[in-house]
């Protein structure tokens, strides 16, 4: 263990105080600005109030916003899940010609910028599906989402299957289990909170992702960051979205505490 | 050959009497990619028996195990079960269980579902899963950690929930692959015991994988020694250490004096190369009166090695042979060896002791 003298513990407890400080003051005046009676953000507050809560209730932008991102996200991670888990079970049981260039291809979409793969998309789309006479629409933004996400998951029950023991699928088989009972029983189970956490991920990187949506959204199709990103440029509505901010947070708690559960859950494995 | 000793002594009254089968293989090769692990392989190892595989590690007995499990593919040959050939079939289709080398417990799952798993995927009635996991932990004397998590247990618990796994199904043939490997000295000792108890008790075929010539001649009412893929020898553990066909059998199996086929015809008139093993090789003073059914040549100790119950000599002999011999001490514990380090003495041996190597 490092020894540490009274003098570098004090320098040290400010470093870490500033960088908290600076990390989550920005959170707090979201909040704070949340329950601001007045239009635009401000500090301190002068005036509290739920005005902007009753307004964010029932607002349908908001909750049409909120279904799209819902599905959106959704629909990218059911696709990350499958193709991802398919991918890693490819990639780390069997050899085959390519296999490099494969792994490559799948991680390369987290890497890219994302304005290249919204272009990419969004040309594709609007000038080779569209003329071919094919409306791909919404369903087009959701496997624009899915090319990223799928990395999330891939690489999370990648390294998995990678740690895992390839004699218990054998003595499963061996003890009279088929394919399909061993996946089951023996190897899902082995991956699952893998599988779980690379869920997560996916589904939360789609559901704040911005910049790939600019360009595959159809026209009048608003995902939450989408639409939060046209109300802040709107004059006297800034509190809406430390509404809409604030819920977001809280809603981001659960994840987290998800994740540190599964992790835990693993420990003790 | 003497025959061997396959009727399985039920020891206990209420002994499950399981069925039992042999295991053939008929010109089993095995390729991956340009290696060939097993060449030509014919081997019958019959029902009820102790059969150990022998050998160093690449040898090809554990891809010859995993074979007859089916979790490889042969490239060619046969494998018969029963007298049924079983080459095709999966796994789950055949009437072997399997003990691995690490145990392969299900990590997720508690010792009483590891050992209902076979019973469990056989869609066994609740009832009977719950009878049969009792009787088979109460076997292996685990009763106690039915509910833990097999990283809760030591290793040679696991090993004993690793056998009774595979036993609850009543396979007709148990495969073993190096099933006590990974357990220190005194326990690995006292789970051969517990083995060999076992296996008398449910009367079926084992077919045990190992590189520990000692556990293999503790243990086999059978032995087959491998070496590059091919089989050198099949035998009681009587017949291959005391007769080894080839001086890779004579040197894997316990420590052998090889002495080359001119040398030998030299020193005993044989008609090739011998195998003397220590135990059997005798020290005495240079002037002492030589037998005339005795083979016999004068060197230099060059080393003495105090091994407890033994000790062993390395004497150099005049035609540039290095031999062992082998004295029990069994003379008083004060006493020192009666020979030292650079004594001139004469190693001899029954002519009747040694091996003729062909």
């Amino acid at each position: 263990m490092l020894r540490l003298g009274r003098s570098s513990k004090i320098v040290l407890g400010v470093i870490v105080g500033i960088v908290l400080v600076f990390m989550y003051v920005p959170l707090a005046l979201v909040v704070l600005n949340a329950f601001n009676s007045s239009r635009i953000a401000s500090f301190p507050v002068t005036e509290f109030s739920l005005r902007w809560w009753e307004v964010a209730a029932v607002s349908e932008p908001i909750r049409a916003a909120v279904l799209n991102s819902v599905i959106v996200g959704l629909g990218a991670t059911v696709i990350a899940l499958i193709l991802g888990t398919l991918s890693a079970f490819a990639l780390s049981r069997f050899r085959f010609y390519g296999k490099q260039t494969v792994n490559l291809l799948i991680v390369l979409p987290i890497a890219l910028p994302g304005v290249v793969t919204g272009v990419a998309f969004s040309n594709t789309f609007n000038s080779i599906l569209e003329p071919a006479g094919i409306q791909i629409g919404y369903f087009g933004m959701i496997v624009a989402h899915a090319t990223f996400c799928i990395v999330m998951v891939f690489n999370n029950v990648f390294a998995r299957l990678r740690r895992m023991n390839p004699n218990l699928q054998e003595a499963s088989m061996d003890l009279g289990a088929g394919i399909g009972q061993t996946f089951r029983l023996v190897t899902f189970p082995q991956f699952r909170t893998a599988f779980a956490a690379g869920g997560l991920l996916a589904f939360a990187l789609s559901f704040d992702e911005v910049v790939v949506t600019i360009f595959t959204a159809p026209p009048g199709v608003d995902t939450l960051p989408l639409w939060i990103l046209n109300t802040m440029a709107r004059p006297n509505e800034g509190n809406l979205v430390n509404v809409v901010a604030t819920v977001l947070i809280l809603l981001s708690l659960i994840p987290v505490y998800i994740s540190q559960r599964l992790s835990r859950a693993e420990e003790d494995e | 050959m003497p025959g061997t000793d396959t009727t399985a002594e039920t020891t206990a009254p209420d002994a499950p009497s399981h069925e039992t089968a042999g295991v053939e293989l008929r010109g089993v090769t095995k390729r991956f990619g340009d290696t060939v692990a097993v060449r030509e392989l014919d081997l019958t190892v019959a029902p009820g028996e102790f059969f150990s595989m022998l050998g160093p590690s690449g040898s090809g007995k554990t891809t010859v195990l995993r074979m007859i499990a089916g979790f490889e593919d042969v490239t060619s040959g046969s494998i018969l079960l029963d007298g049924q050939d079983v080459t095709a079939a999966a796994p789950f289709d055949r009437t072997v269980n399997t003990v691995f080398q690490d145990y392969a417990l299900f990590p997720h799952m508690t010792i009483a579902e590891n050992v209902a798993y076979g019973l469990k995927v056989r869609k066994t009635a609740k009832d009977e899963i719950a009878r049969r996991v009792g009787e088979s932990l109460e076997q292996v004397r685990l009763s106690h950690v039915a509910d833990r998590l097999p990283h809760q247990l030591s290793g040679g618990q696991r090993q004993r929930i690793a056998l009774a796994r595979a036993l609850i199904l009543r396979p007709r043939v148990l495969l073993l692959d190096e099933p006590l490997g990974a357990l220190d000295k005194q326990l690995r000792e006292q789970m051969q015991i517990e083995l060999k108890q076992i296996q008398r008790e449910v009367g079926i075929t084992f077919v045990f994988v190992t590189h520990d010539q000692e556990e293999a001649l503790t243990l086999s009412d059978r032995i087959a020694v491998f070496n590059e893929g091919r089989v050198e020898q099949v035998g009681t553990p009587r017949e291959v250490y005391e007769y080894p066909q080839t001086a890779f059998v004579a040197s894997f199996l316990g420590v052998s004096n090889l002495i080359p086929a001119e040398l030998a015809r030299e020193l005993a008139g044989a008609d090739g190369a011998i195998s003397v093993r220590p135990e059997r090789v005798r020290l005495a003073a240079v002037d002492s009166t030589r037998a005339p059914d005795e083979t016999s040549v004068v060197g230099t100790i060059t080393e003495t090695v105090y091994t407890g119950p033994a000790t062993r000599y390395i004497v150099t002999t005049e035609f540039g042979l290095t031999i062992i011999a082998e004295r029990h001490n069994d003379h008083a514990p004060n006493d020192t060896a009666p020979y030292r380090r650079g004594d001139t003495v004469r190693v001899y041996w029954h002519r009747e002791h040694a091996a003729l190597v062909p």
